[in-house]
């Protein structure tokens, strides 16, 4: 595993609490962490373990209750909408859903136009930003000239995750976040995506956390395992000790749910 | 309690369902015909499953569709043939088939079928519309009896027959769907993606109960319709793989998956994605490009456009399925041992970096 030398995103006791009294629902529960500058981290858990919870709170799309969150090693301000589309130019997210990820009013040039207004480019005259729209269409193996002035319900799901990795090419961020972006798309394209997703990571060096229940896909792409139960990380460390030799029984109950080729898969144990 | 029994149908011959040279088409709004299914002929066994792989868009629920034999636009009939346990199904009128056939005899569960239950009945209210429907005429009692019985066989909580869908998961859902479509005692069970939409640990509890139906005799074959090659292999006995409409690779499930022949199927195999040792060291190889669009399938073979090893002869005239024995057959010009030699010397440069 190579050495890492920056930490670019920590946290220290993040917690979430939903609701009050009766109702009081702890998703995150004190949960201390180190990403590193062009590591990928996998997030693994069952449905309910509160990972999509800890996303949203990375991503600042909600509150932390308590803890706190350190981007490039100084606490992280989301408090005024400045400072937090600031934020957001560093952090992006991919979601599971392509299908309710567009604004199905915007065409696909306003997608990729917001973009390069973001990353400052937003007086560039015409042709060069058709340009940078082009380079970022034929990244992802889409033609640019197919995808000028279509509304987003006109593409296939493929082509909308696919564009949704070339908003990301442009945007450059330092952290991407993607929450199950493989789960709704078969198997092949799930291939292609995260072929696109790893030379991206290569390309501009960003920090790479999959939020996944599939423990497969967190074996193959991360450096770095994190097994979240019921709020808290139960086990991490690289995948080969992780996911090979795991030690708590609830890593090991999440192995066994999912369909082996070379060893036999143990169906008596649901 | 009326003791309502558990009948188990006897496989009247030793193939259940064959099928012979299968076409059906889409016909669009612009009157063109778009052939989702073509040509597709095989055979499942008595106490036999059967898996279909492919990507999306390659006509796999199409075909799952047209095997009932029951047809609704805008998906039309074309050609072929459609036996089960002996009878010859194409050619009925369609309300006998839906009456008489589906369910009793070939029961279909469609992609997300979960979310076709109807919220304001509860699932006993359901299953009374199902029996009914296919002119069983028993009273509430025997079927409340019948669905109980049922149930239990397969581990579900009799409670939920009680339930509305709303208060269930959706992993009981999905089972509670299944134990439904073979309330009948179909010889035949073809379930289409059953566990995409569920995470691993509902989707194992469905494997397992799809696999205690043919353990159980309640159905005697299941076909099996999912992109999730590793699921297909700890399932089904053969696996055939189509693509474009047409069936590219048919082989047990052992072969297919480790020594696949045609290169779209060893593509599909490149994308499977396990936690085991030894995954890290090789490279997903992704297939570039999408499939054919069918409205004007391309002449010669239908996969020339993203194949590697691709040559000018593939482009000719259409590609037969070669049958090599053994239960295995694929559909393209190259030799076996050509192939083969090309898969090896692609295995060693395929290491990851």
């Amino acid at each position: 595993m190579p050495g890492y030398k920056n930490i670019i995103l920590s946290g220290s006791g993040v917690t979430k609490i939903f609701g009050f009294g009766r109702q009081r629902t702890l998703a995150v529960d004190h949960v201390d962490f180190a990403f590193h500058e062009s590591e990928i981290i996998s997030i693994v858990g069952e449905s309910g373990s509160g990972k999509t919870t800890f996303a949203k709170m990375i991503l600042g799309l909600i509150s932390v209750t308590e803890g706190e969150i350190f981007f490039q090693g100084k606490k992280r301000d989301i408090s005024s909408n400045k400072k937090r589309q600031e934020y957001w130019k560093n952090t992006q997210a991919i979601f599971q859903d392509p299908f309710s990820s567009f604004n199905t009013f915007h065409k696909v040039d306003a997608v990729l136009l917001d973009c390069i207004r973001m990353r400052g480019g937003g007086k560039l005259p015409r042709e060069k930003k058709v340009e940078l729209m082009s380079e970022a269409c034929s990244f992802v193996s889409l033609k640019f000239e197919e995808m000028t002035n279509k509304y987003p319900f006109e593409l296939s799901g493929g082509q909308m995750q696919r564009l949704m990795i070339a908003r990301i090419f442009l945007l450059k961020p330092k952290i991407l976040l993607a929450d199950e972006p493989t789960s709704m798309v078969d198997a092949c394209s799930r291939a292609t995506i995260l072929d696109y997703l790893m030379q991206l990571r290569n390309e501009i060096g960003m920090t790479l956390i999959f939020i996944t229940h599939d423990i497969g896909l967190a074996y193959y792409v991360s450096d770095t395992v994190y097994i979240m139960e019921r709020g808290k990380f139960v086990e991490s460390g690289p995948p080969d000790i992780v996911i090979l030799h795991p030690k708590e029984a609830y890593t090991r109950r999440l192995i066994s749910d999912v369909p082996k080729i070379y060893e036999e898969w143990d169906l008596s144990t649901v | 309690m009326s003791d309502v029994p558990l009948e188990v149908k006897e496989p009247t011959k030793n193939v259940v369902l064959e099928v012979k040279e299968l076409t059906t088409k889409y016909i669009t709004r612009d009157e063109e015909s778009v052939y989702a299914v073509d040509h597709v002929s095989l055979k499942v066994e008595a106490g036999k499953s059967l898996g279909i792989a492919g990507e999306s868009g390659c006509g796999k629920s199409t075909l799952a569709l047209s095997l009932m034999g029951y047809y609704f636009p805008p998906l039309h009939y074309t050609s072929g043939e459609i036996i089960i346990n002996g009878q010859n199904i194409t050619g009925l009128d369609p309300n006998v088939v839906r009456k008489t056939i589906l369910g009793n005899e070939i029961a279909y569960i469609p992609q997300s079928a979960m979310n076709a239950l109807n919220p304001t009945r509860k699932i006993i209210n359901f299953i009374e519309d199902v029996i009914q429907a296919h002119d069983f005429y028993l009273t509430k009692k025997d079927i409340y009896d019948r669905a109980r019985q049922l149930f239990e066989r397969l581990g579900l909580p009799a409670e939920v027959l009680e339930k509305y869908p709303v208060e269930l998961s959706g992993g009981m859902k999905q089972r509670t769907v299944i134990a439904v479509s073979v309330i009948l005692y179909p010889s035949v069970l073809i379930a289409d993606e059953p566990s995409s939409a569920l995470d691993v640990t509902s989707q194992k509890m469905v494997i397992k109960m799809l696999k205690n139906l043919m353990e159980y005799n309640l159905i005697t074959s299941l076909i099996f319709i999912t992109h999730e090659l590793p699921l297909l292999y700890n399932v089904t006995d053969d696996i055939m793989v189509m693509y474009a409409g047409q069936i590219v690779e048919q082989a047990t499930a052992k072969k297919a998956v480790f020594d696949p022949l045609h290169p779209y199927a060893k593509g599909l195999m490149g994308s499977i994605i396990v936690p085991e040792s030894g995954l890290r060291d090789v490279k997903l190889t992704a297939i570039p490009g999408v499939p054919p669009n069918l409205k004007n399938p391309p002449s010669g073979c239908r996969f020339a456009e993203r194949c590697k090893y691709v040559r000018p002869d593939c482009r000719g005239a259409s590609v037969e399925l070669r049958d090599i024995g053994f239960g295995r057959a694929y559909r393209c010009i190259l030799h076996e041992g050509e192939l083969r030699s090309y898969y090896q010397k692609e295995a060693s440069n395929n290491a990851r970096l």
